[in-house]
């Protein structure tokens, strides 16, 4: 166990430190990093303090947040095809962000941006949780995250077209897709509240979602409250889809593929899956956000389109196989 | 400029009599304008902010019927509150032949859909190309002249352009270096009219160095790394998008606040009319604070 911790910890660090060395203005990475840690009045500082760090920071940042609440959702409903992004929580936050910056409240108030997305990711989980129910099975699951997701990307399209800026039309697929192209420190100051807390919520459950493991009537006589559970996992999921979506737009199969990965090497534990996960998907998204700018660096190739590339075929895969063990 | 003769692959077929009647008319009207001079044209309709404004400038008093209502905005327009006192259009083709024109004059990015019905229903559309360049304005005014049969406020207004124009450019031995940045990070070359407005002014466009001659989008890193002296943004839309947020990054707050003069592209920057001359007289002020 420690081994992997070390391996993921190594994993994500190092991806962390290519991270703030690639970008548009070809810069050794020696010298870069320098002017990270150092500091002067020069154009180098700028841009590595105020445009790479907090890149790099945020891909770590919503990352592990994905990873983690995939993880979690994952661990209390017993099914390894839930995924923030796939059931419509991330589609739902990104219309909660969307509102919240039309109708002027982002601008208003500080807050009003990550409030209302997180309100979004609220409603979305919780009408997942309650259409799939705790005894759903894959499909009810699936086909609620279908309808929830539906609908809200249909309003989000909506709102967007509906606005009198010129460019907001074209911004639908940020939201859907998800980019961390030109975000700054504001944005991470916004989300890292909210991921934190939503983390913090999330993590204690590790031994109540190991409990679950033996059914919910072992469970409960465990002393898990079931209900209670319920009430954690919404609020610790929305705040961090909620906190990520607002800065970073819905990125989907984080969730679901690096739970999937992972869930040999911590021998099928909820409970260390969430860490696990949470560093896993802090990896994930550092590699993808490095992909995005190596790969087409002229233009502006959005995360979730690498992150679905690699996550589509996992969840194809996932279905095989439980479409074999319910045969 | 194109006066396209009414298309003889209309509609006509089966549509009401009249669209027919309609057309008739204007094969009739457009023979006699291609017979010869025909009299100016009486009620003009303008379907393009930039027509629009060199329309207002160069019409007679009630030649001009009505405007598009970009031209009623500031945001755009050089002109809104002359716009205001013409009726607007929202460049589509039912409300334009309702209208009863007898020219439409539309920008080449004009609706081409537009364009080609307001043809078939037999109204003579005057096509006018954008200007790139400050040599463009002074044939695009005298362009607006010839359609409108107003050659001779044409000529005038555009002696006075250029005149204008003259005694603002002067030999600068260095030139400041100045970027213009747009919403997603978009920058404009020197062959465009941005980039024309900055160099008359006195400035050198950053564009080129940073590889893109031609413009394009310039990445924020490339922008905080190239220093300009002077640094031009777009002004955000109401309702923010996330496209407008760049010109809001703190890089380039930091970049004010270090040593890049800021001034903001307006609705005069928009379009080949002579309000460019105010834009670039604000831009070389600027440039002279600098030194």
């Amino acid at each position: 166990m420690r081994a992997l911790a070390l391996g993921l910890c190594g994993l994500v660090a190092a991806l962390f430190a290519v991270s703030l060395t690639v970008g548009p203005a070809e810069i050794g990475p020696g010298e870069s990093l320098r002017a990270l840690v150092m500091g002067d009045a020069g154009p180098l500082t700028l841009v590595m303090r105020e445009i790479r760090l907090p890149r790099a920071l945020l891909a770590a940042l919503v990352g592990g947040g994905l990873g983690l609440a995939g993880a979690a959702m994952q661990g209390y409903l017993r099914n390894p095809l839930a995924d923030p992004g796939l059931i419509g929580v991330s589609a739902s936050a990104a219309l909660g962000a969307v509102l919240a910056i039309q109708t002027g409240v982002a601008a208003a108030v500080w807050i009003g941006l990550p409030a209302m997305a997180l309100i979004g990711a609220a409603l979305g989980v919780g009408l997942v949780l309650m259409l799939a129910g705790q005894h759903g099975g894959s499909l009810t699951l699936i086909l609620a995250g279908i309808a929830v997701s539906a609908l809200a990307g249909a309003l989000t399209a909506l709102v967007l077209n509906l606005s009198p800026n010129p460019f907001a039309a074209s911004e639908i697929v940020f939201w859907t897709m998800g980019s961390l192209a030109d975000r700054s420190m504001s944005h991470l100051w916004l989300a890292l509240p909210l991921v934190v807390a939503g983390a913090a919520v999330l993590l204690r459950l590790g031994p109540a979602l190991d409990a679950l493991t033996l059914g919910e009537d072992a469970a409960a006589s465990l002393g898990v409250r079931v209900e209670r559970l319920r009430l954690s996992l919404v609020a610790g999921t929305a705040l961090i889809v909620g906190g990520t979506t607002a800065v970073a737009g819905a990125i989907g199969f984080v969730g679901l593929v690096i739970p999937h990965i992972l869930r040999p090497l911590v021998g099928a534990r909820p409970a260390r899956l969430l860490w696990a996960s949470a560093l896993g998907g802090a990896a994930l998204i550092l590699a993808a956000d490095i992909a995005v700018r190596v790969v087409v660096p002229e233009r502006d190739l959005k995360l979730g389109v690498l992150t679905a590339l690699v996550g589509a075929p996992v969840f194809l895969h996932l279905i095989w196989r439980s479409r074999r063990l319910e045969a | 400029m194109r006066v396209m003769p009414p298309g003889r692959s209309g509609p006509c077929r089966g549509a009401i009599w009249r669209v027919v009647a309609a057309a008739i008319a204007a094969v009739v009207a457009t023979e006699a304008l291609a017979e010869g001079p025909a009299g100016p044209p009486a009620r003009v309709v303008s379907m393009n902010l930039c027509t629009d404004q060199l329309a207002m400038l160069l019409a007679a008093p009630g030649q001009l019927v009505s405007v598009s209502s970009l031209a009623q905005d500031p945001r755009g327009s050089a002109m809104a509150t002359e716009a205001a006192a013409y009726p607007s259009n929202r460049g589509l083709a039912e409300e334009i032949y309702l209208l009863d024109p007898d020219l439409v004059i539309a920008g080449s990015f004009s609706t081409q859909a537009t364009v080609d019905m307001l043809r078939r229903l037999g109204v003579p559309v005057a096509v006018l190309d954008p200007a790139y360049s400050m040599a463009d304005i002074g044939d695009r005014i005298e362009e607006m002249g010839r359609v409108l049969g107003r050659a001779e406020a044409a000529a005038q207004l555009r002696a006075e352009f250029e005149a204008g124009l003259a005694a603002l450019r002067e030999e600068i031995a260095t030139r400041p270096r100045a970027a213009l940045y747009y919403a997603n990070g978009y920058t404009s070359g020197d062959r465009t009219l941005a980039g024309e407005i900055l160099l008359a002014a006195g400035f050198a466009n950053i564009a080129a160095e940073a590889g893109l001659p031609e413009g394009g989008v310039m990445p924020l890193e490339i922008l905080a790394m190239a220093e300009p002296d002077a640094l031009v943004t777009g002004r955000p839309y109401p309702r923010a998008s996330r496209a407008e947020e760049i010109l809001d990054h703190p890089v380039l707050h930091q970049m004010r606040e270090r040593r890049a003069a800021g001034a903001v592209s307006d609705s005069e920057w928009v379009c080949g009319t002579p309000h460019v001359l105010q834009a670039v007289g604000r831009m070389r002020a600027l440039r002279e604070r600098l030194e």
